[in-house]
């Protein structure tokens, strides 16, 4: 274990632990955005930003820093909440109707950007780059379909040349994990469009009832989980409606 | 010795990316042409980079018995006249720039007729100079690996590899004090003990040559003028972190180098200096070479790693460092090419001699690119705590065209422009920093009264903003916003709140940024906030651009008592904005004018004035 100060307050967490989820444990909220405790840390949104006062004096994010015996940290410095509120404020500019981000700013204390003229185009942006959706859609679904293009401001997500991707096996994770809501799925029928990775995977249909309910191509599933064969093909409604009849069934035998 | 100094003429020809710039292969061909035209018996040879940029192309032609000379701005008509009198037996003194003293005796003495041209440290581009990473640059074919032999090459390797441990290696490099010359300064020794105590395996170690600030080029000279050095000081990084494999990664923008350093890998092999059992040690090392893909921030180590292992080239946190956690997740030692090229250098001549060059803390030489507005360009390699002025004003010769010298740009567009007032700061890691700059990778550019600063921080801003990968939110938006205020300012847009916008942006986006870049991106705007404060109050406040540069801000009249009538600048505008009679004065219609300056650069009369 690691014991470090936060705000005055001691703290214990294992070594390896992150200042963020250290400051988290701590009970003090802080805004982020591109962390998720499923994946590993990636420091770009830059909103955790914290001040470390001891051993050595620096800004830094919480969410690449891991803790150190002895560390000393505050969360609410002038140059902490500087530092977040400009972050903030960024985002704000970048994604204007996006309600995630304006709480997150109210929270911190700001209403509004001091940067940039939205233009039409802006209005309708939601994602804030946070990567996200690109690594776990790479380290945890191991489907890596969509990724980073261009650099800089011209940055975004996107599927190879922004065509119909065929390593995409329609799991929605990416929509999941999204903090800002930015990507859309829609299921129509016996399809699942994704409208942002301009992709569309086919779906399979319950052999119960007929519904249109998974992605096919995540159906490679069954052979990596062979014992829970029979469960694949069926919707969540039937496959509850099964297993409850099989505990009905068992039960009458056993004459309860 | 005798590959080095012949007993019948050796001419060589400066033909790096620099050379061939100015011309130096159709002189090539131009001497070989006329030598054999004339049955004339010579060794003639293309080397590096010679140094001096704005004398190229330059010929070096040593006559036995005769002397050593080096020809300035050479031409193919100028090379044919030149072959024709080495041909009678004489040197000739047209063209010659400087005489070379050489060890041999039979070159020792200069002719009688040669007596007015200076010798070479006699030049003021050279007096102060000391070359060490440059020890081979413009003096060998960067081919032949018997040349840098015979000029001690392969000696520091021997030496490692048959007298020294791994950790005799490290204390040699620690007890030289050498700095990492990619810009960090980090001391190149304690980076190596770090990885040498690392248990992971295999380690590696890179070769740093993704040079891609505007207007450097050390990097690519080193590689294309002696790529053996390079190899050399990679070899015995190997040895002393205990890797058997390295990477240099170097931009596709530079073929020449690419070529030299695949050939120079090849020739190593071929001989034994590198693959297997080298020198018969049992220590086995092979280098590879990577072509980074065009992004500046693959320059950043986590970046570059990411895209030697195919990713994107993205930065990551540190720590964990590369010397723990590299690539493929393994202790990797990442140097620039000018640091591995000090490094086969210190360990042949030893730790002491290199302690005692440069200043205490800040030892041995660093490579520039001196450019921009100066009298003398080129690349020059100075000892550590020179100052500012002695590289300017001397090495440099001062201004362009007699012109007074504002300021200095060093570290390429992440370093800080400082004034001519702060010239006597000694140029090392500490001071420039201080200052508000950095040493960075070795880009110096100079500027003068026509310089206008608050274009100069857009100009970098704009940069960093097109080469910053977009990873964390104050590199990618902040770049954009501080270079938006710019472009208010120097269209006369801006009010002085937009000054301490821009000024907060800078410093926050330095202080939050993710990488390197983003930490340092703000530095030009810092700088010329902090030192020419007066010019972006000039364009806020009186919609003036001092310098006369900024378009939107300035206008160009036709004085008619200087005006000849020519018609020139008529003819030459883009926009038709220009009329008038022959041989009358002509006259500029301001509301057509876009102020590209086309009529002001061509009027051999100079009667286009600027008006600020």
């Amino acid at each position: 274990m690691v014991t470090l100060t936060i705000n005055g307050k001691t703290v214990s967490v294992p070594q390896g632990t992150m200042l963020l989820k250290a400051v988290q444990e701590a009970g003090i909220d802080l805004p982020t955005l591109c962390y998720h405790d499923a994946l590993s840390p990636y420091g770009a949104c830059r909103l955790c930003m914290v001040t470390i006062t001891a051993p050595h004096h620096a800004i830094v994010a919480s969410c690449v820093y891991p803790v150190e015996e002895g560390l000393a940290v505050e969360t609410d410095t002038e140059p902490a909440i500087r530092a977040r509120r400009l972050a903030l404020e960024f985002l704000m500019s970048r994604c204007p109707t996006s309600d995630v981000i304006r709480k997150m700013a109210e929270n911190e204390g700001i209403t509004s950007s001091r940067f940039g003229v939205p233009s039409p185009e802006q209005m309708d942006e939601l994602c804030v780059l946070c990567g996200l959706c690109v690594r776990v859609c790479r380290d945890v679904i191991g489907a890596a379909a969509i990724s980073f293009i261009g650099r800089g401001t011209d940055r975004k997500v996107g599927t190879p040349f922004e065509l119909q991707s065929d390593s995409c096996i329609g799991c929605g994770a990416c929509a999941e994990i999204c903090p800002t809501g930015a990507i859309r799925i829609e299921d129509q029928g016996n399809k699942r469009i994704l409208h942002t990775w301009n992709t569309t995977v086919k779906l399979s249909a319950c052999p119960e009832c007929g519904r249109f309910f998974t992605p096919k191509p995540t159906l490679f599933l069954k052979d990596i989980f062979p014992e829970v064969e029979d469960y694949w093909d069926l919707c969540p409604a039937c496959k509850q409606h099964k297993t409850t009849r099989q505990w009905l069934n068992a039960g009458s035998k056993e004459g309860l | 010795m005798s590959i080095l100094y012949p007993q019948r003429p050796r001419i060589i020809v400066g033909m790096a990316t620099c050379g061939l710039a100015a011309g130096a292969d159709e002189v090539f061909d131009a001497l070989r042409e006329e030598a054999d035209r004339l049955g004339f018996d010579l060794t003639l040879l293309a080397t590096g980079c010679i140094g001096y940029c704005q004398q190229e192309p330059l010929v070096d032609v040593r006559m036995p018995d005769l002397g050593r000379v080096l020809y300035a701005k050479m031409t193919p008509e100028r090379a044919r006249n030149l072959i024709t009198a080495l041909s009678t037996g004489k040197l000739p003194a047209e063209h010659a720039l400087a005489s070379i003293p050489e060890e041999d005796s039979n070159t020792r003495k200069r002719p009688e007729h040669l007596s007015a041209v200076p010798l070479i440290s006699e030049l003021p581009f050279y007096t102060q100079q000391h070359k060490i990473v440059l020890r081979n640059s413009g003096l060998i074919d960067p081919f032949s690996i018997e040349e840098y032999i015979a000029r001690d090459g392969y000696q520091a390797l021997s030496r490692t590899l048959l007298h020294l441990s791994s950790q005799d290696v490290i204390d040699e490099i620690t007890q030289s004090g050498l700095r990492g010359r990619g810009g960090g300064g980090f001391p190149t020794g304690k980076k190596w003990g770090v990885c040498s105590n690392e248990t992971g395996e295999p380690k590696y170690i890179i070769c740093n040559a993704d040079e891609g600030d505007p207007g450097a080029y050390m990097d690519r000279t080193v590689l294309e003028s002696d790529p053996y050095s390079v190899i050399e000081g990679m070899t015995i990084g190997g040895y002393a972190i205990g890797a058997n494999s390295g990477y240099v990664y170097v931009r596709n923008e530079y073929p020449l180098a690419i070529e030299r350093i695949n050939r120079a890998i090849a020739r190593a092999e071929e001989c034994g200096l590198l693959g297997e059992e080298i020198f018969g040690s049992g220590f086995n090392f092979s280098i590879k070479v990577v072509r980074g893909a065009g992004a500046f921030v693959c320059g950043e180590e986590t970046a570059l790693i990411a895209s030697i292992e195919g990713g994107l080239g993205e930065p990551r946190p540190r720590p964990p460092y590369p010397a723990k956690n590299g690539l493929w997740g393994k202790p990797t030692i990442i140097n620039n090419v000018k640091t591995l090229a000090s490094v086969s250098a210190i360990v042949s001549k030893g730790a002491r001699w290199y302690s005692n060059i440069g200043t205490k803390g800040n030892t041995g030489t660093v490579v520039f690119s001196l450019v921009g507005k100066v009298a003398n360009t080129g690349l020059v390699e100075v000892p550590l705590g020179l100052t500012l002025k002695e590289m300017i004003e001397g090495i440099g010769n001062g201004g362009l065209a007699g012109r007074r010298v504002k300021a200095v740009q060093t570290g390429g567009p992440s370093g800080g422009c400082l004034p001519a007032r702060l010239f006597d700061l000694p140029i090392n890691y500490e001071a420039l920093t201080q200052a508000g700059s950095i040493m960075g990778s070795g880009g110096m550019v100079v500027m003068d009264e026509d310089t206008c600063m608050v274009d100069v921080a857009r100009y970098f801003l704009n940069f960093t903003m097109a080469e910053s990968c977009g990873k964390c939110t104050p590199c990618r938006e902040g770049t954009r916003y501080m270079y938006e205020i710019l472009t208010r300012i120097v269209e006369g847009q801006a009010t002085p709140e937009d000054v301490v916008l821009l000024e907060e942006l800078a410093i926050w986006v330095k202080e939050t940024s993710l990488c390197g870049l983003g930490q340092t991106a703000p530095n030009p705007v810092l700088t010329t906030l902090r030192y020419f404060h007066d010019e972006y109050d000039a364009h806020i406040m009186e919609k003036r651009c001092p310098a006369g540069v900024c378009r939107a801000l300035i206008q160009l009249t036709i004085d008619p008592e200087l005006c000849n009538g020519c018609g020139l600048c008529m003819r030459e505008c883009p926009v038709g904005a220009i009329s008038g009679e022959k041989k009358k004065p002509h006259f500029i219609d301001p509301k057509m004018c876009t102020q590209c300056r086309t009529c002001h650069d061509v009027c051999p009369e100079g009667a286009v004035k600027i008006v600020r």
